[in-house]
């Protein structure tokens, strides 16, 4: 299944759907952090808010993301996690640890463009 | 040696020597009987119920009008149940007048009661037609008692199903005005918890408020416990989950009021404190959320 890459900017937005497997999972993972490096991003969104499931493979997967596109100097914001994905999440100890989340894609361009005003 | 055989043929007919020829009918039959006698003489025996329902005083939150009213649907109804034997739909009846009495005040006793006095009016009528037919009386009390107990069981039952039915919808009730998710500026909600808190309750309270931070958009909330004496280890997980719950949708949450024992559990549970946020009481939680969102509060006088 492809996720469709959207460019705003220096800004990757991706939008995962409903039911990723993991293979699906494994190549998003390689296709992202080439995005970054192709069109040297400052950072990525990455909008679950169409994933009524979250296991802990794409827990992971999400976190290792954020990783190595920090490796390449980029933020990651994940967004769109729903109220019972995220007691689900919380429950089963996934928390999603050092990534910066926020409530939906206009929240997480605010939260970036706030950090950006910073660090410039 | 030739056998002599017993020939007789009728069915359900029997001749002993020295008794009369017994017809014995079908129990079907005898219940159409009975519900006929019951149908023609209605109206006579619905009044002498409602009388004994007045003289043991039963159903005094309802008026006469009322009483009357309801009797009528309940004879017709009791009256059906004898005859179909359909008992869901006597049921479903039961809830359906449970529903309409209960708010009246009418208590389990007094719908058992009625129901009882009804049964005992109807066997008295039963007694008084067949008193010269002492057999014939017993066949019919046969079909009649059965059908009649099962009636009384299944109106009692109905009844206090409703009656469990309300209370658990107050407690539902309850439950969710006692956790209010309020918003007190913009992207910023406090959440004020009074009492006691069991797991069930933390539960309600993490759903409640995580749609409120969606619905909100809140970006900063405040969780007050100024008002809950003592917390488990197990609400105590549950208070942090929250916590990381909220975080997932993008918001801070600050916890206010941690008495000394609740202090003491945490620590005890191993809470990383550098995951929670606190402060010590409400105002000072409001005002360090103000500032995580960029507000500050002058008085008049300092903004002229």
């Amino acid at each position: 299944m492809e996720v469709p890459i959207l460019k705003q900017g220096a800004v990757l937005i991706a939008t995962f759907q409903a039911a990723l497997s993991d293979a699906d999972l494994n190549h998003l993972r390689m296709g992202l952090v080439q995005q970054v490096v192709k069109f040297r991003s400052r950072a990525v969104i990455v909008d679950v808010t169409a994933m009524d499931v979250m296991d802990s493979f794409a827990s992971r997967t999400l976190r290792e993301i954020a990783h190595m596109i920090r490796l390449r100097g980029a933020e990651t914001v994940i967004v769109g996690i729903q109220p019972e994905v995220a007691f689900a999440m919380v429950q089963l100890g996934l928390t999603l640890e050092g990534v910066a989340t926020a409530l939906d894609l206009e929240e997480g361009l605010a939260y970036l463009t706030q950090k950006f005003k910073n660090t410039d | 040696m030739p056998k002599r055989e017993n020939t007789s043929k009728d069915s359900g007919a029997r001749s002993h020597p020295g008794t009369d020829l017994v017809r014995s009918e079908a129990p079907s039959e005898l219940l159409r009987e009975l519900v006929a006698h019951l149908r023609q003489n209605r109206t006579q025996l619905r009044e002498e119920w409602v009388v004994r329902i007045t003289e043991t005083r039963l159903l005094t939150a309802m008026t006469k009008d009322e009483i009357f009213a309801e009797a009528t649907s309940v004879y017709d109804s009791y009256v059906e149940a004898l005859e179909t034997e359909a008992f869901e739909a006597l049921q479903a009846y039961a809830r359906n007048l449970s529903e309409r009495i209960i708010p009246r005040g009418v208590e389990t006793h007094e719908v058992v009661g009625i129901v009882l006095l009804l049964r005992d009016v109807l066997a008295r009528s039963l007694f008084a037609k067949y008193q010269t037919d002492f057999k014939k009386l017993n066949r019919i009390l046969d079909a009649y008692e059965p059908a009649a107990n099962r009636i009384a069981n299944t109106v009692a039952v109905g009844f206090v199903q409703e009656r469990e039915r309300v209370i658990r919808q107050q407690q539902e009730a309850i439950r969710e005005l006692s956790t209010p998710v309020l918003q007190v500026r913009e992207r910023l909600l406090i959440l004020p918890i009074i009492g006691v808190i069991d797991p069930q309750r933390a539960r309600q309270l993490t759903e409640q408020l995580l749609r409120g931070i969606r619905t909100n958009r809140a970006k900063v909330v405040v969780i007050d416990i100024t008002g809950v004496a003592a917390m488990d280890v197990t609400v105590a997980n549950h208070l942090v989950q929250t916590v990381e719950a909220s975080r997932l949708l993008g918001a801070t949450v600050i916890v206010t009021g941690l008495s000394p024992e609740i202090a003491q559990t945490l620590v005890t549970i191993g809470v990383d404190l550098g995951k929670m946020n606190t402060v010590g009481d409400l105002q000072g939680g409001i005002e360090q959320a103000e500032r995580l969102l960029g507000y500050k509060v002058v008085t008049l006088a300092e903004s002229r």
